[in-house]
């Protein structure tokens, strides 16, 4: 699958299937730290992700205070 | 394309997102509800505002100040939005940019300001005239001038998108340094008082991931990328090692800062110096201070003093020094 990173924004192919946990623990993102978004829907942890699937990893930490 | 086995807690249907602090998966619908539930008790809980009061939001482009945004309109207050263009090269002109068309879409009336235009510097070099962290030069401008939009216009209530993963890591570094001064001021509502309005903080039961979820499931466009002059601070580091505590003990970050406001707050209520100081007025702008000059006014006259600093020279510098 199609997986589209950000901060920096950058394209990777992984291998599915995989659940959006599997997957964020694949890449060593932490799960509070971020969200998925198939085809452009979010989607839960265990929600299982196609080889012909787009995904987005979203951060949504910020650091200004 | 596999459908997700998680349902709605509430209605069964297909969830689209697990809250496990809540031990718990929901569908947009009762999400949306969730998160509407949280601003409430957090509103009724702090007595943050009123139906009648008139609302000023200070809103950045990012996910949480948009959101906070969204629900106070959605459950029916006043509101409107004040943004501050900073001078942070691209990364101020685009999140200009969601905050005006977040505005212009649902007919809500958004104040600007300019810093470079208005009074004549902008942070990157205000961060170098300063030699101080970009965020210290940042904070000191933004408060300032939120307050003084906010009394300017007339507003009963500033309310800014801080929620509770900002509130725990601010916790979380006041406790390292058992920093009496600071937690004692650590509330979501400061009341009016000696030239200061109101401020209130309506998301601090709702984390990051859900506020970004807010922003996902209402269509709410947000910049996405980090404040290039925010990378590598100590807030973010703050924020990792709560996380990382987070993922072994869901509701963790909760506990901690919400157990504090109940628990810890009211022992700490009246240990704060500079909430009782007496203040005086600034000689230049006339804003409340313990000094002859504001710290707005100083920061404001070594900026204009310096040449315009480009946002990537102090970025460079901010790099070699890691």
């Amino acid at each position: 699958m199609k997986v589209l990173l950000r901060n920096p924004r950058r394209e990777q192919d992984v291998t599915g299937p995989k659940s959006v946990n599997a997957l964020l623990d694949a890449l060593e993102l932490p799960r509070e730290a971020h969200l998925v978004i198939r085809n452009g829907t979010l989607v839960p942890g265990d929600a299982a992700l196609a080889d012909d699937d787009v995904v987005e990893i979203r951060p949504v930490i910020s650091g200004g205070c | 394309m596999v459908a997700s086995a998680s349902k709605c807690r509430v209605c069964k249907e297909p969830a689209i997102i697990d809250l496990p602090r809540h031990n718990a998966n929901f569908c947009a619908e009762h999400f949306l509800e969730l998160c509407r539930r949280q601003v409430v008790k957090a509103i009724e809980k702090f007595d943050m505002l009123s139906k009648d009061d008139n609302i000023l939001v200070a809103v950045s482009g990012g996910k949480d100040s948009l959101a906070v945004w969204d629900i106070l309109v959605d459950l029916g207050y006043q509101a409107d939005g004040l943004y501050i263009g900073l001078g942070i090269g691209d990364y101020s002109d685009v999140s200009g940019e969601y905050a005006k068309s977040f505005a212009s879409e649902r007919g809500l009336n958004l104040i600007t300001i300019d810093l470079r235009a208005e009074y004549g510097y902008d942070i990157p070099t205000a961060a170098k005239a300063t030699r101080r962290v970009p965020c210290s030069a940042c904070g000191t401008s933004k408060r300032h001038l939120f307050d003084k939009a906010a009394l300017d216009g007339g507003y009963t209530v500033l309310v800014t998108g801080h929620n509770l993963d900002d509130e725990a890591a601010v916790l979380f570094g006041n406790t390292l340094r058992w920093d009496v001064e600071y937690l004692s001021r650590q509330l979501p509502v400061l009341p009016a008082r000696n030239g200061f309005p109101k401020k209130v903080k309506p998301l601090i039961r709702l984390t990051e991931r859900e506020m970004a979820a807010w922003c996902i499931v209402r269509g709410i466009d947000y910049l996405v990328d980090e404040c290039p002059m925010a990378v590598g601070n100590k807030h973010l580091a703050y924020k990792a090692a709560l996380n990382a505590i987070e993922q072994q003990s869901s509701g963790a970050k909760a506990s901690f800062y919400l157990n504090f406001l109940d628990n810890m707050a009211p022992l700490l209520a009246g240990r704060s110096a500079a909430a009782t100081d007496e203040l005086g007025t600034c000689t230049s702008c006339g804003a409340p201070t313990t000094s002859d000059l504001c710290a707005f006014c100083r920061t404001a006259e070594k900026a204009r003093a310096h040449e315009p600093v480009p946002v990537e020279l102090v970025l460079s510098r901010g790099r070699r020094r890691r």
